[in-house]
C-alpha cells in the first residue's frame, strides 16, 4: 500500500479528481472538492518550497547573476543554510520568474529542514520516504521554531529582484476572476491585482510575455509567469497554523498559511490566477494533457517540470474556480 | 472479567421495501440529481403507523409506513375481483365484513419538502418538539415544520459573499434531544458550533464553538481531510456529543469547548496510508457513529467490514467483523485484531490485507436493548447480546 508522497504526483492526482468530479453523477460535490483543494494547496506549498530551495542552491553556483535555466527540481540537501539568502545578489534578469519569489525567503530554515526526498529529483517517483509530517514541515509551514529565520531578509530580496513591489506591493495591473454563484446564477467578475505578464514588461527585470496557460508547455528556458510568492508577500502576517505563532508579528513573510489565504482573500491581494479565458481553455482541453506530461517526465524532465509549473502557477485559480462552480 | 459483550446473529426478515426517491434532472442547471438516500430519520411514534424522513441531495420526503392485515369483503357494488357488478343483478344488500389477510406493509409519501437546498443535503434531524425538523446542506441549514412543505426558514448560512473565500462547509447537524431550541452543526474543519434559536432568528453566530487545537507534529498533506467531521450525535442524556472524523471518535462535554473529554482511535494504523487512501478516494468515506441507550458505549465502523465498540467506563474497546464467514447464527463473534507492524500473530490481519471496499459506514444501536444493526455493503447484520 505504499505510494509516493512527492508533491507533484499529489498535484496531478488531485487535478484528476477535480476533473472527474465535474462529470460525475449528482454534480460537483462542494465538500469533496474543497478538501481536494486543500491537498493541492499543501502539495503546492511543498513543491514550491523545494523549488525555491533548489533555486537558492543554484544561486550559490552562479553568484555572478547568470540567468537561471528553468530548473528541474532537485530537492535541496537538508543541510543547506538559509541565512545567506539575505546576502544573495539576485540576477536582475532571470529567465525563470519564480526566482524572484519571496517565498524563497519565507521561513528559509523550515524549507530545508524537512526530510524531503534526498536524492531523486522530485520528478521521479520516489518511494514514500517519510510519513507526511516531514514533508509538510518542509513546505515552510509554521513548524516548531516559527518562521522568523529568513524573513528579515525578504524585503531586501524582493526589491533586489526589481519588480515593483515598493509601493506597498500594489501591482501594476489587474486581472479578473469570474465566479458563478450557484444560488443566484449571477456571474460576478472580480477585479484583482496581480503581477500580470503585461505589466511586468514595464519592470526592468521583467521578461518576455509568458505563454498563455492554454498553450503547450514552452520549451525549456522560456520565461514563465510568476505568481505564488507575491501573494504570500502581499498578505502579510496571517493567522498561522497552530504552533506557528513563533513568527514575530510584522514580518510580511510569515510562514505560508494557505488557510488564511482562503479566508482573507480580497480584491486587493494579488493572486495567482489568470484570467477566465485561460481557465476555460484549460477546462476545455482537460487536465489530462497536463497530467500526462507531468508523468512523462522521466524522459523529458524539463518539459515535465514546466508543465508542473504551468499547473502550479494557476493552481489557486483552479481550486477556487472549482469551488465556485 | 468484564469482557466486551459478544454478539450473535438473530434471525430477521425484510419488513418492507419501497422506492423513496427517483433520479431527477434539474434542467435549469443541467444537473442530474441522484436518487441515492443520504439520511433517514424516524419520527417518534404516535400511533400504529411509523413515520420517517428520508432525503437525497435535494428533496426530503416524509413516509408513512403502516400495516394492513385485514381486508374488507362482501361489497355490494363490486366483485371480489374488483369488477363492477351489474346493478340489475343486485338483489340483496349485505354489510361488508373484515377478514384477516396476509400482512401487507404499505409505504406512502405524505409530504415532499423540495426546492429548499442549493447544495447537497447531508443531514436531517427531527426536533424534540415533534413538530419541526432541520435539514442541512454544505452551506445552509433550514428549519421545517412537518406539516408545511412550501416554506422553510433558513437558520444558518455560512456562504461567503465571495465564493472564492470559502474555507469550510457544513458536514452534519443535529437537534439537541431535549432542548428544542438548541442544535449543533459540524464543519469540514473539524469544528462544532452549538446554536440557540432563541437568541436570534439567524444562527450564523454560534453560542458555543468546539474545537480541539491541531497537533502541529501530525501535520500532513491530508490534515484537512482527516479532520473533517463526518457525523455528530448527541448522547441520549443530552450532556455530551460525539463527533467522528476519519481516524477517531471524540466525545465532547457541552460545557467544555476547548477540547473533547474523550478521544478514541478507530484505526490509527491508517495514518501512514493516507496517501493511498487519498488515491483510491477512501479518505473521503463518511463514517457514522452512535451511542448505546445508556451512553456508556459508542460504536462506529471501519474497513474490512470491521466495526469498533468503545466502553467509556472501562476504556476497553473491541473490533468485530460483520461477515457471513465469521458469523454463524447464534455464534459468538470473535474479536478481531489488526496487525500494525512486526510479526503478524495468528488470527491477526495485516493492514495491507484489509479490504477497503468493504466499509461499514452506518451502524445503529437499539435505544433500550443491546441489539445493534450494522450495514455492510449489500447486507444488513443484526447482532444482539447473548445474555438476552
Amino acid at each position: 500500500m505504499e505510494c509516493t508522497l512527492d508533491a507533484q504526483s499529489l498535484i496531478s492526482i488531485s487535478l484528476r479528481k477535480i476533473h472527474s468530479s465535474r462529470t460525475q453523477r449528482g454534480g460537483i460535490k462542494l465538500h469533496k472538492n474543497l478538501l481536494v483543494s486543500y491537498v493541492l494547496r499543501n502539495a503546492r506549498q511543498l513543491y514550491l518550497s523545494e523549488r525555491y530551495a533548489e533555486l537558492y542552491r543554484r544561486q550559490q553556483h552562479y553568484p555572478d547573476g547568470a540567468p537561471l535555466l528553468a530548473m528541474p527540481a532537485c530537492p535541496p540537501p537538508a543541510a543547506a543554510a538559509p541565512p545567506e539568502l539575505a546576502a544573495l545578489p539576485l540576477p536582475a534578469d532571470t529567465q525563470d520568474r519564480e526566482a524572484r519569489s519571496c517565498a524563497v525567503v519565507r521561513g528559509g530554515a523550515e524549507l530545508l529542514e524537512g526530510p524531503v526526498c534526498a536524492a531523486p529529483p522530485e520528478l521521479q517517483r520516489a518511494p514514500c520516504r517519510d510519513s507526511s509530517p516531514g514533508f509538510y514541515r518542509a513546505a515552510g509551514s509554521a513548524g516548531p521554531g516559527g518562521g522568523g529565520g529568513g524573513s528579515s531578509a525578504a524585503p531586501g530580496l524582493l526589491y533586489a529582484a526589481g519588480c515593483d513591489f515598493g509601493t506597498g506591493g500594489v501591482p501594476h495591473c489587474s486581472s479578473r476572476t469570474t465566479v458563478l454563484d450557484l444560488d443566484t446564477h449571477v456571474v460576478t467578475t472580480v477585479e484583482n491585482g496581480y503581477l500580470h505578464q503585461d505589466c511586468c514588461s514595464q519592470c526592468p527585470c521583467c521578461c518576455q510575455p509568458v505563454a498563455g496557460l492554454a498553450s503547450p508547455p514552452p520549451a525549456p528556458g522560456t520565461k514563465r509567469k510568476y505568481y505564488p510568492g507575491q501573494e504570500e508577500e502581499e498578505e502579510g502576517v496571517e493567522e498561522g497554523e497552530p504552533g506557528g505563532g513563533g513568527v514575530a508579528g510584522g514580518p510580511p513573510f510569515a510562514p505560508c498559511t494557505k488557510r488564511a489565504r482562503f479566508e482573507e482573500y480580497s480584491a486587493e491581494h494579488p493572486q495567482d490566477s489568470s484570467n477566465i479565458s485561460n481557465l476555460i481553455s484549460i477546462f476545455g482541453s482537460g487536465f489530462t494533457g497536463l497530467v500526462s506530461r507531468q508523468q512523462a517526465d522521466s524522459e523529458q524532465p524539463l518539459n515535465g517540470q514546466l508543465c508542473g509549473k504551468q499547473a502550479l502557477a494557476s493552481l489557486g485559480a483552479w481550486t477556487r474556480a472549482i469551488v465556485a462552480f | 472479567q468484564n469482557k466486551s459483550r459478544p454478539h450473535s446473529r438473530g434471525e430477521y426478515n425484510v419488513y418492507s421495501t419501497f422506492q423513496s426517491h427517483e433520479p431527477e434532472f434539474d434542467y435549469l442547471k443541467s444537473l442530474e440529481i441522484e436518487e441515492k438516500i443520504n439520511k433517514i430519520r424516524w419520527l417518534p411514534q404516535q400511533n400504529a403507523a411509523h413515520f420517517l424522513l428520508s432525503t437525497n441531495d435535494k428533496t426530503i420526503k416524509l413516509w408513512k409506513i403502516s400495516e394492513r392485515d385485514k381486508r374488507a369483503e362482501g361489497y355490494n357494488l363490486k366483485d371480489e375481483d374488483g369488477r363492477l357488478r351489474d346493478p340489475f343483478r343486485i338483489t340483496a344488500l349485505r354489510v361488508p365484513i373484515l377478514k384477516p389477510m396476509d400482512l401487507m406493509v404499505e409505504a406512502s409519501p405524505r409530504r415532499i419538502f423540495a426546492n429548499a437546498h442549493t447544495y447537497h443535503i447531508n443531514s436531517i434531524s427531527v426536533n424534540s418538539d415533534h413538530e419541526t425538523y432541520l435539514s442541512a446542506d454544505d452551506l445552509r441549514i433550514n428549519l421545517w415544520h412537518l406539516e408545511i412543505t412550501d416554506r422553510s426558514f433558513n437558520i444558518v448560512d455560512i456562504k461567503p459573499a465571495n465564493m472564492e473565500e470559502l474555507t469550510e462547509v457544513i458536514t452534519a447537524a443535529e437537534f439537541h434531544p431535549h432542548h428544542c431550541n438548541v442544535f449543533v452543526y459540524s464543519s469540514s474543519k473539524g469544528t462544532i458550533r452549538l446554536c440557540d434559536m432563541r437568541s436570534s432568528a439567524l444562527c450564523d453566530r454560534h453560542s458555543k464553538f468546539f474545537e480541539e487545537p491541531e497537533d502541529p507534529s501530525s501535520r500532513s498533506f491530508f490534515s484537512e481531510i482527516i479532520s473533517s467531521i463526518s457525523d455528530v450525535k448527541f448522547s441520549h442524556s443530552g450532556r455530551y456529543m460525539m463527533t467522528r472524523d476519519y481516524l477517531s471518535v471524540k466525545v465532547w462535554d457541552l460545557n467544555m469547548e476547548n477540547r473533547p473529554v474523550e478521544t478514541y482511535q478507530v484505526h490509527e494504523y491508517l495514518r501512514s496510508k493516507l496517501c493511498s487512501l487519498y488515491e483510491n478516494d477512501c479518505i473521503f468515506d463518511k463514517f457514522e457513529c452512535c451511542w448505546n441507550g445508556s451512553d456508556s458505549a459508542i460504536m462506529t465502523g471501519s474497513y474490512n467490514n470491521f466495526f469498533r465498540m468503545f466502553d467509556r467506563n472501562t476504556r476497553r474497546d473491541v473490533t468485530l467483523e460483520a461477515s457471513r464467514e465469521s458469523s454463524k447464527p447464534r455464534a459468538v463473534l470473535k474479536p478481531r485484531k489488526v496487525c500494525t507492524g512486526g510479526k503478524r500473530k495468528k488470527d491477526e490481519i495485516s493492514v495491507d490485507s484489509l479490504d477497503f471496499n468493504k466499509k461499514i459506514l452506518h451502524t445503529a444501536w437499539h435505544p433500550m436493548e443491546n441489539i445493534i444493526a450494522v450495514a455492510a455493503t449489500n447486507n444488513l447484520y443484526i447482532f444482539q447480546d447473548k445474555i438476552n
